[in-house]
């Protein structure tokens, strides 16, 4: 299944929920939220939701800034 | 300099600091208790300092100067100017999350005890700023948010109408909204009408160091404004700030003009001391400008030569 995770294209295992993805690109989950296609997911909802071909998930987290 | 503004907050912080000062002279006795008594006077003005709390949406804040973690070259430089300016609340961007990052902001936040302020700098759009709050919120646990809305990357400066879409938005979204914006006395009140908790006009564009270029739209917004006034943006050295609390701001946000400073600690520790100054002197009540002088010392009694 081909996803984009932060703006590049990644393959993940058929049925991968958030929580999988998210730790694709950081170690550490504190801090970060993700959205999936410009919707937030909570982070209580990152187990139950699974990605789907072609979806776009954003992880974002605080940096220096402003 | 313009008389308090309208809403009569900042009236009653005058009428309590001068009120503490008359305690003091008649504690002393004698209206010279000021030099007399160096513990008189001087311990009430601090008190009233002390107890001039700035108050956003509730919350109240010890100091008056909100920084920006923007520019610093390193988490330690961040972290020695952070305690150097005594903020007791800093913003911080959000960001895609870059697995080489060493070391986090929000660490050198926890750390010094102050609390968070995401914004959404960097959005061009009402719908990129209200789901990067959203996130934000997700992310820091935090519904405060410095709503940001550029219009362009040369002058960075906030474009009005999408601005005021993204703070409805947030607004109903139950965010506490403060909003940086234009020097519009216009601008800033549909803002406040929209429900924003402060507004933060500019003194000149981010990072400039250009100073307040407008300030009487600055004591119009002051003078106009029921939610707290923080002048954010622009300002270059102590004096820029000190001349922001003298107009009537409630508060001053910076960064650059800390972080990019030579000794970025040392610059934090003077922002710190001409927020104080610039409070304090807007409270004191300046003198009002005159075109010829005014002597201080008595004609009677001079001696007289030849």
């Amino acid at each position: 299944m081909n996803v984009i995770v932060n703006g590049e294209p990644r393959e993940l295992p058929e049925g991968s929920s958030v929580t999988e993805a998210v730790a694709a690109v950081t170690a550490s989950g504190a801090g970060v939220a993700a959205a999936l296609n410009d919707e937030v997911v909570r982070r209580s909802a990152w187990d139950a939701t699974t990605l789907r071909e072609a979806d776009r998930l954003e992880v974002l987290t605080a940096v220096q800034g402003g | 300099m313009a008389p308090g503004r309208n809403t009569g907050r900042d009236t009653g912080l005058t009428a309590k600091a001068n009120q503490n000062v008359k305690d003091g002279d008649m504690e002393d006795g004698k209206r010279t208790g000021v030099h007399a008594n160096g513990t008189g006077n001087g311990a009430n003005v601090q008190n009233a300092a002390d107890a001039d709390r700035l108050v956003i949406a509730g919350d109240e804040l010890g100091s008056r100067l909100i920084m920006g973690t923007g520019g610093a070259p390193s988490m330690h430089v961040l972290r020695e100017a952070l305690v150097a300016s005594g903020t007791e609340l800093t913003t911080v961007a959000m960001r895609r999350v870059d697995p080489a990052a060493r070391g986090s902001v929000l660490d050198v936040l926890a750390g010094c005890g102050i609390r968070v302020l995401p914004n959404t700098a960097g959005c061009f759009t009402a719908g990129e700023a209200v789901l990067t709050a959203k996130l934000a919120r997700e992310a820091l646990g935090t519904s405060w948010v410095k709503l940001e809305v550029i219009a362009d990357e040369q002058t960075l400066l906030p474009d009005p109408i999408e601005l005021v879409e993204a703070a409805e938005q947030l607004v109903a979204d139950g965010f506490t909204v403060l909003p940086y914006t234009n020097d519009d006395p216009v601008l800033a009140r549909r803002l406040e009408q929209a429900g924003c908790a402060a507004v933060m006009p500019l003194g000149s564009p981010i990072g400039s160091g250009l100073g307040i270029r407008n300030p009487h739209n600055i004591e119009l917004i002051v003078e106009r404004a029921g939610v707290p006034v923080i002048l954010d943006a622009g300002l270059g050295t102590a004096s820029d700030a000190a001349l922001a609390m003298e107009l009537g701001c409630d508060a001053v946000l910076l960064a650059t003009a800390v972080t990019r400073a030579q000794s970025p600690a040392r610059m934090a520790a003077a922002m710190r001391y001409a927020v104080e100054a610039g409070r304090l002197a807007r409270l004191a009540g300046r003198i009002p400008k005159r075109h010829h002088a005014q002597a201080s010392s008595p004609f009677e009694g001079l001696a007289t030569g030849g």
